[in-house]
């Protein structure tokens, strides 16, 4: 298989925090671009570890990752949030600025971007209709509920239509309604282009979501949900 | 257009209000404070040595030993040399109470070889050496004694002074700096999730370091100016009293337009300052995140 596609490439890559033992160990795989991931597994895997690895958040102690062909290792500090800046980010626990309203929450990575603030408030309020909180736009995140807080992340990171969204646990905290209005925005985010990975527990949402790769994790290595490959199918729609 | 330092009202809001104005501002007013008044002192200090050092730069003293009734012979003398502007010579009966008061009236009694004593002011370019030598040829025991030499020591004191008042300044702004750089961190430590945030969203630390340089700009700014408008006031009612008594007695004022320009100017570069210290110290702890 050729690197032409490939929009992540994990090569024996492996975790640890501090001194403590490896989190995530030879963890060897790709991501094309344009595809769309489920991640299970048991809490405590490290699912939120790997995807941590994916947006920059935390460099491997061991092996090498390549991001959009970029080999991180070479990659300098300066140049992070240029790389940044294609990636969407729904955090497990929100990680909303509480002293900001909902609306300048998921305005803030075009800002950062530096668009011009009438555009960015055009594309909010769209964002936020989207996730049916129009009507909660000046809210702060400590007076919105679980669930809307999750939803004004979930529009934070798609604003910016990223190349890459890395999405933890989006629809822990909504209804099954509201979950599957979620699954459509990220479809049709994802057959506009962007490689979409998902951390779920959900096998509901995985089972409705056609086309999909599961990637299963296990005690920190990927092994294969159907139980025979000792590695992941890594193309969609693609005889391997 | 907005000048570059400046936020833009969205950026303004990312780091919430209020949460570390107190603390900043009031130890930088009161560390300007000191820097001022001690600034004040020293460069006051200064000027006093320096006038001093200048109203007795040509003054001598001509003193023959023993020579009790000569001294007008002696003025004479000198004011006929080259290079001697003016020669005065000191009446007995000073010179007398001048001993009295350092040798206690009992020295009349003694009957002590009294001095005659003329002061002498040369012109500017005068030969010192030279009108000593020319002296003595009429009067061998005759010596020449410049006033400045007399008040050395205490022009070595004042002096001695000064530099202690500078390095109090120094040692305060240093004091001041590692403050900010404390308060800086503080600050990012409170906003570490905000941080957070802007890192993942793809924000630069230059981004990121703008929103605290104006942060501490503006609190060094205030408290800068709080701080030199109080040492102001106290210079202010000082003046009004001690210092000028002592500005009339070296005939003028104490602290020049110069000198207040440079006080002025110590809550700006002082706010500079503080503001290139900050912004180093963000930037060095933000280099350390992933
Ligand atoms: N910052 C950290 N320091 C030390 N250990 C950590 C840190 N973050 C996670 N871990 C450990 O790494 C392991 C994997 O954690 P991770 O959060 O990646 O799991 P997860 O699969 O996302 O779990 P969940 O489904 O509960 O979210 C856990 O044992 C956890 O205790
Ligand atoms: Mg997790």
């Amino acid at each position: 298989m050729g690197t032409a596609g490939v929009i992540v490439s994990f090569e024996s890559v492996g975790l640890r925090y501090g001194t403590g033992a490896e989190i995530l160990r030879d963890l060897d795989f790709k991501l094309v671009a344009g595809g769309l991931y489920f991640l299970t597994g048991p809490s405590g895997a490290g699912k939120t570890s790997l995807l941590k690895l994916l947006y920059l958040a935390q460099r491997p102690t061991r092996g090498r990752i390549s991001l959009f062909g970029q080999p991180l290792d070479e990659v300098d500090r300066n140049a992070l949030p240029g790389l940044r800046r294609r990636i969407g980010i729904v955090y497990q626990d929100f990680r909303l600025i509480d002293h900001l309203s909902a609306f300048d929450n998921v305005a803030l990575p075009l800002r950062i971007a530096g668009h011009a603030e009438d555009d960015i408030e055009t594309a909010t309020n769209e964002m936020l209709g989207w996730v049916g909180l129009s009507d909660r736009a000046g809210a702060r995140p400590p007076t919105l509920s679980g669930g809307e807080q999750q939803r004004v992340a979930i529009a934070r990171a798609v604003i910016g239509r990223p190349d890459l969204l890395v999405a933890d646990e989006p629809t822990g905290n909504v209804d099954a309604e509201m979950a599957r209005r979620l699954m459509h925005l990220f479809g049709a985010l994802n057959r506009l282009g962007t490689t979409v990975v998902i951390a779920t527990h959900d096998i509901g949402l995985i089972g409705e979501t056609p086309g999909a790769t599961l990637i299963r994790l296990e005690k920190g290595g990927i092994v294969d949900p159907t139980g025979g490959l000792a590695h992941p199918p890594v193309r969609r729609g693609e005889n391997a | 257009m907005r000048p570059q330092w400046a936020l833009t009202a969205a950026e303004r809001q990312l780091l919430p209000a209020g949460r570390r104005r107190g603390p900043t501002r009031g130890l930088i007013a009161i560390m300007m404070f000191v820097m001022v008044i001690v600034a004040a002192a020293g460069l006051a200090i200064g000027n006093a040595a320096a006038l001093l050092s200048q109203a007795t730069e040509a003054r001598y003293s001509i003193q023959l030993p023993g020579g009790a009734g000569q001294g007008d012979a002696l003025a004479r003398a000198a004011r006929d040399l080259d290079g001697v502007r003016s020669a005065r010579a000191v009446p007995e009966e000073e010179v007398n109470e001048t001993l009295d008061r350092w040798l206690g009236p009992a020295a009349r009694e003694a009957d002590l070889p009294v001095p005659a004593l003329v002061e002498v002011e040369f012109d500017d370019n005068a030969d010192a050496k030279a009108i000593e030598t020319a002296l003595r040829s009429e009067f061998a025991d005759a010596m020449l004694v410049a006033n400045r030499s007399t008040i050395q020591p205490l022009l070595r004191s004042l002096r001695a002074l000064g530099w202690v008042a500078a390095s109090l300044v120094i040692l305060v702004g240093v004091a001041a700096g590692a403050a900010v750089v404390l308060a800086a961190r503080a600050a990012l430590a409170a906003n570490r999730d905000t941080i957070d945030v802007m890192h993942g969203v793809g924000a630069t630390d230059e981004q990121v370091v703008r929103l605290f340089q104006y942060r501490i700009a503006l609190d060094s700014l205030v408290g800068g100016a709080l701080g030199a408008g109080l040492a102001a006031l106290v210079l202010l009612l000082v003046s009004a009293s001690g210092l000028a008594i002592a500005g009339r007695m070296a005939g003028q004022a104490l602290l020049f337009p110069v000198d207040l320009l440079m006080l002025a100017l110590l809550p700006l570069g002082g706010a500079l300052l503080a503001t290139l210290v900050a912004r180093r110290a963000v930037l060095v702890s933000l280099r350390a995140l992933p």
